[in-house]
C-alpha cells in the first residue's frame, strides 16, 4: 500500500501493466524523456526504453491512427493526448476508425486502444485546455468512456482499460490530479469498467456525478444535513443502469452534476434514462447543476463556470424540497 | 527498433544554425535603411521584450493564469517580417502570439489586460495570453491548436485574392503572413493547407518559426528532414528560403524581396526562420531537454543586442539613447500594466455574451471589446 496522486496512480497502474504484458506500448507528445506534460509518464522511458514509450512526433491524428493501426494487429497502445481539446485532430481517427471497426469488420478486426487524456477545467488555463467534451465520445457508438475521480479508481479503471478488449478513452480529470492522496495497493487489482461506485449511502436523494465534480459534490454533501446517497459514474458509457435505478428507486430525487455544458451533457441521457426506468418512484424533477452552454472562459470566470459547492447545495434544497 | 527515419546527417547537438551576417554585411545593410526605421525596429523589439520579461514577473505573482508562452529570443522575427508587409497584409499565428500582436501594432494595454483576465482585455479577458486579436491591425490571432492556423492563413490569403481579383477586378495584390512553430509541420492540417496553397497560388507565406524545439521534443527527434525542412516545401511546389531569424536585418533583407515576389506572383512561399526561444515553452518547463552551453550560445545572438551593438558601431545609436528607449518602453509596459489592473475582471453576464450574435435563450448577443470600440470597460 502506498499513499497515491491521480498521477502516481496511474503511473503505477502503467508500469504494473507494461511489466506484464510486453504488447502494451505507450505514444504520444513529450511522454518518454519529459514524461509528458502533466509528468504521469515519469519515469517509463528509462524504465521501458524507447520502444516502449514513444516520444511522437506533434501530430495527434497520426498519434491515433497509428495506434489504432497497432490495436488492429495485436498490440495493446496507450496513446497520450496531452489535453482534451487537442483530441480535436485526432477525432476522425477515434470516430471513424476506432468507434466502429469491430462493427466494420463484424468482429474480425478490434481495437484494444486505450487514450489517456487530461480533462476539465480549474487550472486557470484557458478553452481547449479545460473543456469536457466527454459526452461527444459516449454519443458514438463502439467507444467506452471512463473517468475515475480518485486515486484507488484511477488505477483499477485504467488496468480494466487497457485490458479490454475495445477502444476505450480514459478521461483524467486534471483538476484533480494532485489534489488529494489515498492508498493504493500495490497488488493488482482492476475496477470493471461499467460499474459506478455508491461513494456514500443515503436515505433522501441521489447525487450523480463524476471526475473532479465528485470531490465538489461530496463537500456538498457534507454540508448538508440530510441523508444523501453519492454515485461516481466512473464509467461514463456504458452506464451502469442498475447502480443508479437501485439508488434512484430508493430515495426518489436525483440531482446530476457535471463539469460539461448542459446541453446534450450527459446528464441529460441520465435524466432521461431515469425517467425512463424509474417514473413512477420520481418525487421531484431531475435537476442538472452543469458548465454553461457557452466556451469555457479564461480562469476568471473559470470558477463562475465549474459546478461549485454552492450550486450544488442549492439544487439539493430545491429538489429536496420540491 | 531504432529511430533512423529522422534522416538527420549527423545527430546535431543544437538546433540548425545558419550563416549569420558579417560585420561589413551588417554595416552595408544599416547604411541602406532610413535611419527612422531602424530604430523604429529597436524599439519595436525592446518593447515586446521589456513587455515579456514583465509578462513573466506577472505570471509568477499569479497575476496571469494558464498557460504563457513567451517570445523572448524570437523578437527579430516578428518585427522584420511585419516590417515588409503592408498594414493592410493579413497576418496569422498560434499561441505564442505576444510579439506578432504587438509588432502589428496592437496596442500592449489592450494586450496585457487579456493576460490579465480584464475586460478591457483585446478578448476581453476570456481568452488569455493564446488569444489575442487585432481585427484592426488586420491580425487574425492568436490561436491554441497547434497548426491548426495554417488552413486559416490560406483561407485569409485566398480572401484577398478574390476579393481583389473577382470582386475588384484588380490584380491580387495582398499577402498574408501565417506564422508556425517547427512542431507544428508535423500536423496535417499544415500539409492540407501547403497542398491547397500551392494548388490555388494562393499568395500565403508560411514562417516556421524554427526554434529547434517543439515542448522538449528537438527537431531532430521529430521531425523528418529536420536540418533541411524547405525540403517540405519543394513537395508542394511551394518557393522556399532560410533565413536568419536572430538578426532583424537580415530578416528583412530576406523577407522584402520574398513577400513582393509572392505579391507579383500570386504564389505561397515558405520560410525555415532559424530562431531560438530564450526561455522555457511555457513558464512551467524545467527545459532538462537542452543543456546551459547551448543555451549561452545561442544567447550571444540576441537580437537585441546584435542590433544596438550594430547601431552603435555605425554610429547610428548612443549608448544614452539606448538606455533612453530602454527606459521608454519600461515607461509603456508599465502604463499598459496599470491600465490593465484598472480594467474590471468581466462580469458574469460575459459567460453567455459573444456566442451568437442575436439574444435568444441564455444567449445575450455580442458586444465587441473595448479596442474596436465596443461599449465593455
Ligand atoms: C493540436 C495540439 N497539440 C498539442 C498542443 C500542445 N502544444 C502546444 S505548443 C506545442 C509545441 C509546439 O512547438 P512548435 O510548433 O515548435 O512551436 P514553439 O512552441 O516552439 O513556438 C505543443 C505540443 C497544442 N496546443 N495543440
Ligand atoms: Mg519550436
Amino acid at each position: 500500500m502506498a499513499n497515491l496522486t491521480l498521477v502516481q496512480a496511474i503511473n503505477l497502474a502503467l508500469v504494473q501493466e507494461m511489466e506484464k504484458d510486453d504488447r502494451v506500448i505507450i505514444l504520444g507528445e513529450d511522454v518518454g524523456l519529459n514524461g509528458g506534460v502533466f509528468r504521469v509518464t515519469e519515469g517509463l522511458h528509462k524504465r521501458f526504453g524507447g520502444d516502449r514509450v514513444v516520444d511522437s512526433p506533434l501530430a495527434e491524428s497520426g498519434i491515433i491512427g497509428t495506434s489504432v493501426g497497432l490495436a488492429m494487429a495485436g498490440l495493446r497502445p496507450v496513446p497520450e493526448i496531452q489535453f482534451e481539446g487537442f483530441l480535436g485532430p485526432a477525432y476522425d481517427q477515434i470516430c471513424t476508425h476506432a468507434a466502429r471497426m469491430r462493427t466494420r469488420t463484424r468482429g474480425a478486426l478490434t481495437v484494444p486502444m486505450t487514450i489517456r487524456v487530461p480533462v476539465g477545467g480549474g487550472i486557470h488555463a484557458p478553452e481547449l485546455h479545460s473543456d469536457s467534451p466527454e459526452s461527444i465520445y459516449t454519443h458514438t457508438p463502439g467507444l467506452k468512456v471512463v473517468m475515475p475521480a480518485s486515486p484507488y479508481d484511477a488505477k483499477g479503471l485504467l488496468i480494466s482499460a487497457i485490458r479490454d478488449p475495445d477502444p476505450v478513452i480514459y478521461f483524467e480529470p486534471k483538476r484533480i490530479y494532485r489534489a488529494f492522496r489515498e492508498e493504493v495497493p500495490e497488488d493488482e487489482y482492476t475496477i470493471p469498467i461499467g460499474k459506478a461506485r455508491v461513494v456514500a449511502e443515503g436515505e433522501e436523494m441521489t447525487v450523480i456525478s463524476w471526475g473532479a465534480s465528485v470531490v465538489q459534490c461530496m463537500s456538498a454533501i457534507e454540508k448538508s444535513d440530510r441523508s444523501i446517497e453519492l454515485i461516481d459514474l466512473r464509467t461514463i458509457s456504458p452506464i451502469d443502469m442498475e447502480t443508479i435505478e437501485t439508488s434512484v428507486k430508493k430515495t426518489g430525487r436525483v440531482v446530476i452534476v457535471h463539469e460539461a455544458p448542459k446541453t446534450c451533457g450527459v446528464g441529460a441521457e441520465l435524466s432521461a434514462r431515469i425517467m425512463e426506468h424509474c417514473f413512477l418512484y420520481l418525487e421531484a424533477p431531475v435537476q442538472r447543476v452543469t458548465g454553461f452552454d457557452t466556451i469555457m472562459p479564461y480562469y476568471k470566470l473559470e470558477l463562475e463556470y465549474l459546478p461549485d459547492t454552492e450550486r450544488i447545495s442549492k439544487a439539493i434544497d430545491e429538489v429536496a424540497v420540491y | 527498433m531504432q529511430q533512423s527515419g529522422s534522416m538527420q546527417p549527423e545527430a546535431e547537438p543544437t538546433p540548425p544554425q545558419v550563416q549569420q551576417a558579417g560585420r561589413d554585411e551588417t554595416s552595408a545593410l544599416l547604411a541602406s535603411l532610413p535611419m527612422d526605421t531602424v530604430n523604429h525596429w529597436l524599439r519595436e523589439m525592446m518593447l515586446i521584450r521589456e513587455f515579456e520579461v514583465r509578462t513573466m514577473q506577472a505570471y509568477q505573482d499569479k497575476k496571469i493564469g494558464g498557460f504563457c508562452h513567451i517570445y523572448i529570443g524570437q523578437e527579430a522575427v516578428a518585427v522584420g517580417t511585419i516590417a515588409a508587409i503592408t498594414p493592410e497584409d493579413p497576418v496569422v499565428t498560434a499561441y505564442r502570439d505576444h510579439g506578432h500582436a504587438l509588432a502589428r501594432g496592437m496596442d500592449p494595454k489592450y494586450c496585457m489586460a487579456e493576460m490579465y483576465g480584464r475586460i478591457g482585455g483585446c478578448a476581453k479577458g476570456k481568452g488569455g495570453s493564446m488569444h489575442m486579436f487585432d481585427k484592426a491591425n488586420n491580425f487574425f490571432g492568436g490561436h491554441g491548436i497547434v497548426g491548426a492556423q495554417c488552413p486559416l492563413g490560406a483561407g485569409l490569403a485566398f480572401a484577398t485574392k478574390y476579393r481583389d481579383e473577382v470582386i475588384n477586378k484588380e490584380r491580387s495584390k495582398h499577402v498574408t503572413l501565417c506564422f508556425l512553430g517547427d512542431g507544428a509541420l508535423n500536423q496535417g492540417a499544415v500539409h492540407e493547407a501547403k497542398n491547397l496553397a500551392g494548388l490555388l497560388d494562393l499568395p500565403v507565406i508560411y514562417i516556421v518559426e524554427n526554434n529547434g524545439y517543439s515542448m522538449g521534443t528537438a527537431i531532430s527527434r521529430g521531425t523528418t528532414v529536420g536540418h533541411e525542412i524547405t525540403r517540405k516545401a519543394d513537395a508542394y511546389g511551394i518557393e522556399s528560403a532560410v533565413i536568419d531569424g536572430l538578426d532583424v536585418l537580415s530578416v528583412y533583407r530576406d523577407m522584402k524581396p520574398l513577400v513582393e515576389h509572392c505579391r507579383q506572383t500570386s504564389r505561397p512561399a515558405f520560410v525555415d526562420m532559424r530562431t531560438y526561444r530564450f526561455k522555457g515553452h511555457s513558464m512551467s518547463d524545467p527545459r532538462k531537454y537542452r543543456t546551459k552551453d547551448e543555451e549561452a550560445q545561442y544567447e550571444l545572438l540576441d537580437p537585441i543586442a546584435r542590433l544596438s551593438k550594430a547601431m552603435i558601431n555605425n554610429q547610428m545609436l548612443t549608448d544614452e539613447r539606448f538606455k533612453q528607449i530602454g527606459k521608454e518602453v519600461r515607461q509603456e509596459v508599465r502604463e499598459a500594466i496599470k491600465w490593465s489592473v484598472a480594467s474590471k475582471p468581466p462580469g458574469k453576464d460575459e459567460l453567455y455574451k459573444d456566442v451568437y450574435v442575436e439574444k435568444w435563450g441564455p444567449y445575450t448577443g455580442t458586444s465587441l471589446p473595448e479596442m474596436l470600440g465596443g461599449d465593455e470597460s
